[in-house]
């Protein structure tokens, strides 16, 4: 039973099997050290190149996750996701080692939440088992999006850093025992409230945060305390109380429910400021400890919101401002 | 919620302007101060004491390269970037500055090769300022001619 209203989608057979995840060296000795299935002691990860060992990262979150759910490869329908560099290569090339057929997906940070709807989605059209994968590597994206990584320059009190990680999730369409399901999606829409600058993304990207969530609880009826979190991807500390001012303008009180999954990766002493970002945040919160909560029942229903800035270097260098992007979906028990 | 400080999409910079923390400038003068002083204090060292042996105007020069030779070294070791992170201008307007910003790319993208990586790649920092300094000394020096013509 299908209905569409607004940008909601309803799932009726999406489940996350499991999930799988690798980080590298300074997530681990963040807040959820040990959590992760292979935590790197090194972000090379016997590679000569960064890219290189991102697209390792790709390799073995996929091998990782088929393992980890008693499947073989043959058995996998499609894989979706990508990743922050160009022509999202680190995804695309991972696949070579895979038969299964490939959709590369680019939504920024949002990637893994965009990949958990498509996948969904696919689902209900008949596929039976799907891998959701999405990550990023601080040192490739830094050079592609900022400077060198020994040129010595003074960080902004509004940056965030990009986690180094690769998550990934089975989905499938059917459920062996007590799967985490996706019921819920709503599809985010390009927002731009003419922030410029490029260190402050959670700026840019609370506005859409705020659309999709309120966009969701106006398609579904639904009621903000009915949910035991709202999770959104990257939007840092100041991303996270613009859009806690953002919703209560709308009427809706979620500060207590809000987690940001970039701002609650790392210390405070591990300086990265307004805390992480990437498409590594939310493919790695929700593949560790997201789903690890399920299991122990302290969650029945959350929102799940993967938040993305959709600006390139040329973009900013010729003076525009950062388009943002949030998808929502929602994990019931 | 008060209507008369809503936050639209039209007031929205000045709203996230109002709420972001600001970087804080004394503590970062302070210690552009001190690291700046003190780059440019070993300088002076350098200067003193290769002045035993060359004249004044070599002395400076072989202290500059001496300068530019420890700041690239250091880059490669991977400590002027934590030296930057803090000391901001202070580390990066003196000579030491701009080896950083020639080294740092020319390593970062020697995985491209010698050519397209290293080779292009060197100036992507520096190079804005090599042309902005060779256009604005000569313009300096056409307005100095001039003067002196007149």
């Amino acid at each position: 039973m299908m209905y569409y209203k607004g940008r909601t989608l309803n799932f009726s057979n999406s489940y996350v099997v499991d999930g799988y995840t690798i980080a590298g060296p300074k997530e681990n000795h963040g807040k959820f050290k040990g959590m992760f299935d292979l935590a790197l002691d090194d972000d090379m990860f016997g590679q000569n190149t960064f890219e290189r060992a991102e697209r390792k990262m790709f390799e073995h979150a996929i091998d990782g996750i088929v393992g980890k759910c008693n499947c073989v490869h043959k058995e996998v329908d499609a894989i979706l996701g990508g990743d922050l560099l160009n022509q999202i290569v680190s995804m695309s090339f991972a696949a070579r080692k895979t038969h299964a057929g490939f959709l590369g997906l680019y939504n920024a940070c949002a990637t893994f939440v965009e990949s958990l709807i498509v996948g969904s989605s696919m689902l209900n059209s008949g596929l039976g088992k799907v891998i959701c994968v999405a990550g990023s590597h601080f040192s490739t994206a830094e050079r592609q999006y900022r400077y060198p990584l020994e040129l010595g320059v003074l960080r902004s009190p509004v940056t965030q850093w990009t986690a180094t990680g690769v998550g990934a999730s089975m989905l499938s369409s059917t459920c062996e025992h007590n799967c985490v399901k996706i019921t819920k999606a709503t599809i985010g829409r390009v927002v731009d409230f003419g922030i410029m600058d490029v260190n402050n993304m959670g700026a840019a990207m609370a506005p859409s945060a705020c659309d999709t969530i309120c966009q969701f609880l106006r398609d579904t009826d639904g009621d903000i305390n009915d949910y035991d979190a709202i999770y959104t991807g990257d939007l840092g500390k100041l991303g996270m109380s613009i859009l806690v001012d953002l919703m209560a303008q709308e009427g809706y009180d979620i500060s207590a429910k809000l987690v940001d999954c970039g701002a609650s990766l790392f210390w405070e002493e591990q300086k990265t400021y307004q805390g992480g970002s990437g498409a590594a945040c939310t493919a790695l919160v929700f593949n560790s400890k997201i789903l690890s909560k399920f299991r122990r029942g302290e969650y029945k229903k959350i929102l799940f919101a993967g938040t993305g800035a959709l600006m390139s270097p040329t973009t900013s260098f010729q003076g525009d401002s950062i388009p943002a992007i949030t998808h929502l979906v929602e994990v019931c028990n | 919620m008060q209507t008369e400080h809503k936050i639209t999409k039209q007031n929205y910079k000045d709203y996230v302007f109002n709420k972001m923390p600001k970087s804080s400038h004394w503590k970062n003068m302070f210690w552009a101060f001190i690291v700046g002083g003190t780059i440019c204090a070993i300088g002076q060292g350098f200067i003193e004491l290769y002045s035993i042996w060359f004249s004044d105007q070599d002395a400076s020069i072989l202290a500059s390269s001496t300068l530019v030779l420890i700041a690239a070294i250091m880059t490669g070791f991977g400590v002027y970037d934590q030296i930057g992170r803090f000391a901001g201008a202070g580390s990066t307007i003196p000579i030491t500055g701009f080896s950083n910003a020639v080294v740092s790319p020319a390593l970062e993208f020697r995985t491209e090769g010698y050519i397209y990586g290293v080779g292009a790649k060197m100036f992507l920092v520096a190079g804005p300022v090599i042309v902005n300094g060779v256009t604005i000394s000569v313009i300096v020096a056409l307005i100095c001619m001039v003067l002196g013509v007149l």
